[in-house]
């Protein structure tokens, strides 16, 4: 534990987030007060539908806020212009790249697309950045492969190593761990954990695995009916929110090991 | 890994394989001429003045729009596959070429519709340029209307698609009416043909062509992030909106001016890219689209000097040709590489 205070990198005040059509608005969740620090690896759970993807789309400015405000380095995250946030936050989403042809260092050189010139032309700079991401993810051995050569597994980290090489003080991922053996699920999200204590960067992840998360995340954002909690793992065990995470009929969480157990 | 000198050497043969071709292109014709005075002619040192006339007035206009026509087209079926993400896109899919057939049309068979003899006077080789490009225009204009409204891309493609078929009904009404003559005027003006073309044409093409060609090679990066999805385009700073703006207008600049001048050229937007991608196996613009750009040059002048059937008085129209002659070969790569590269 640390005293010293910590650089906020993203805070939410009284966000609600939802959807607007023309006739109304459908709040998914409101009050929502999270507060992320430089170098913290936070994982963000919650059931089905409870509003996870709506919240990463709020905070990627896919879709606006129905309420609330959202700072980014202390800046409100509407005003950032579309070159400057790119700068500042990075994704990772669960949707295909559309060309799989790329070789793995060329789609990690895509990455440094907010810093290179009209046609893309990569500086020292740029290619030292992509091959410190290719380092930090382990796959620098790959680098002239092709994406659609790589495993689901390569692939994942190909596409977080190219969220490194964006150089931004946090990186979003959504679900990083859907379609991946339960090795690769724990090994993607030791890889954050990692990527967290080596570059300081503030990485925010969404998923359904909540027993890895609980025992690597500094942080964990539980978003239940009408309440999102943020708080550390430990914390938030011993206020029995994960007991509220879902319907009690099939299974239960255990405060002791820190899982879920199926009802007997 | 093919590294850069790889493609340095693969662009030094297309550029000698583009000079070859060009030359070829012109020494083959109904009347053959021999390399030492082509030379002649094209120094200027010829005492032959009906060779001179034939190469100066005639092969030299057409080569230079075949390599206009091949290099526009190419590079905007590129631009619109990597936009759409869809491989059987091409320079046409957004209703360029039904736009430019209803202007066409309107002005050949109009006539029986309207009944005006001041319909009938337009037929001129102006007249149909100006008919092909508003028509063009006109199409174009309103599918980047509709599409303004839209959010998904997709939505664009079938957008244009759905003009198409508009403007294709009206041509059959317009045919249904039209005299047999009429009918066969713009048939033949369906089949394309590069050898119309005088100086003055070629340059006022070239003009807008190099127009299209700047704001293509200024997409160059945009395209490039459009592989990762327009999502993570978004998150490296992309203004989706904007870029997509410029590769369509691009797009209709040298598709449409293209069109306009010299009839619909089948095929060559929807091949090239694909005959490229094979042969170069990257989908990185910065190669492609300047490897598109000569090859679509060098299979355009291939396809002109069969079309001329040398040494014959008979010309074929070009759009069989690049049919004839593109279709075996892209079907060739895809079945020797097993896959396709996209």
């Amino acid at each position: 534990m640390t005293t010293k205070p910590k650089h906020i990198i993203l805070n939410t005040t009284d966000l609600a987030i939802g959807y607007t059509s023309k006739k109304s608005k459908s709040i998914v969740a409101s009050n929502i007060n999270i507060e992320l620090h430089r170098g913290e690896l936070v994982g963000l759970v919650g059931a089905n539908g409870i509003g996870k993807s709506t919240l990463l789309r709020t905070l990627t400015t896919l879709q606006n806020p129905l309420g609330g405000s959202i700072k980014l380095n202390n800046k409100t995250l509407s005003n950032y212009s579309a070159i400057e946030l790119a700068k500042t936050m990075s994704l990772v989403l669960t949707e295909q790249i559309v060309s799989k042809n790329l070789s793995v260092f060329e789609l990690i050189a895509l990455g440094r697309q907010p810093y290179t010139n009209w046609i893309g032309n990569m500086q020292a700079e740029d290619i030292s950045m992509v091959n410190q991401a290719l380092k930090l993810a382990n796959i620098y051995d790959i680098r002239y492969k092709k994406c659609f050569e790589l495993s689901d597994g390569q692939l994942q980290k190909v596409m977080i190593a190219r969220a490194l090489a964006q150089d931004t003080d946090l990186i979003i991922l959504d679900e990083p761990t859907t379609h991946l053996d339960m090795y690769h699920k724990a090994y993607i999200l030791k890889l954050l954990q990692k990527l967290v204590k080596e570059t300081n960067k503030t990485i925010l992840f969404s998923s359904h695995e909540i027993d890895l998360a609980i025992q690597l995340c500094d942080k964990m954002v539980v978003m239940v009916k009408d309440n999102v909690e943020a708080d550390q793992p430990c914390n938030l065990i011993t206020k029995g929110v994960f007991q509220s995470l879902f319907p009690k009929d099939l299974i239960d969480f255990d405060s002791n090991t820190g899982s879920f157990r199926v009802k007997k | 890994m093919p590294n850069k000198s790889t493609y340095k050497l693969a662009f030094t043969v297309l550029i000698i394989l583009l000079l070859f071709c060009f030359f070829a292109n012109i020494s083959l014709g109904s009347v053959s001429i021999s390399n030492s005075e082509l030379l002649n002619i094209l120094l200027g040192t010829s005492k032959n003045n009906s060779l001179h006339q034939i190469v100066f007035n005639y092969r030299l206009p057409k080569a230079f729009t075949a390599i206009i026509v091949g290099s526009g087209l190419g590079v905007s079926g590129l631009m619109m596959q990597t936009l759409f993400r869809n491989p059987l896109a091409g320079p046409f899919v957004l209703g360029i070429t039904s736009g430019a057939s209803l202007g066409v049309a309107l002005i050949i068979m109009g006539s029986a519709a309207f009944g005006g003899i001041l319909v009938g006077s337009l037929v001129t080789k102006w007249g149909i340029v100006i008919a092909a490009s508003l028509g063009s225009f006109l199409v174009l204009l309103s599918v980047l209307v509709v599409s303004s409204r839209v959010r998904d891309t997709m939505a664009i493609l079938i957008i244009g698609l759905m003009f198409g078929s508009i403007t294709t009904a009206i041509v059959s009404v317009l045919s249904f009416f039209s005299s047999a003559e009429e009918l066969q005027q713009y048939i033949f003006w369906g089949f394309g043909s590069l050898g119309n073309l005088s100086w003055e044409e070629v340059f006022i093409l070239f003009i807008i062509y190099f127009f299209g060609i700047l704001l293509s090679l200024s997409s160059i990066k945009a395209l490039n992030t459009l592989l990762l999805g327009e999502n993570y385009a978004r998150s490296l700073g992309l203004h989706i909106k904007r870029s997509r703006l410029v590769i369509i207008v691009a797009t209709s600049l040298l598709a449409g001016t293209i069109t306009a001048f010299t009839g619909p050229i089948a095929f060559i937007g929807l091949a090239i890219p694909h005959m490229t991608r094979q042969i170069f196996n990257t989908s990185n613009h910065k190669l492609l689209l300047p490897a598109v750009f000569i090859f679509g040059a060098i299979i355009m002048l291939i396809c002109d000097s069969i079309a001329q059937l040398p040494t014959s008085d008979y010309t074929l129209p070009i759009n069989v040709i690049t049919s004839l002659i593109g279709a075996p070969v892209v079907i060739w790569l895809l079945v020797r590489k097993r896959k396709m590269v996209f």
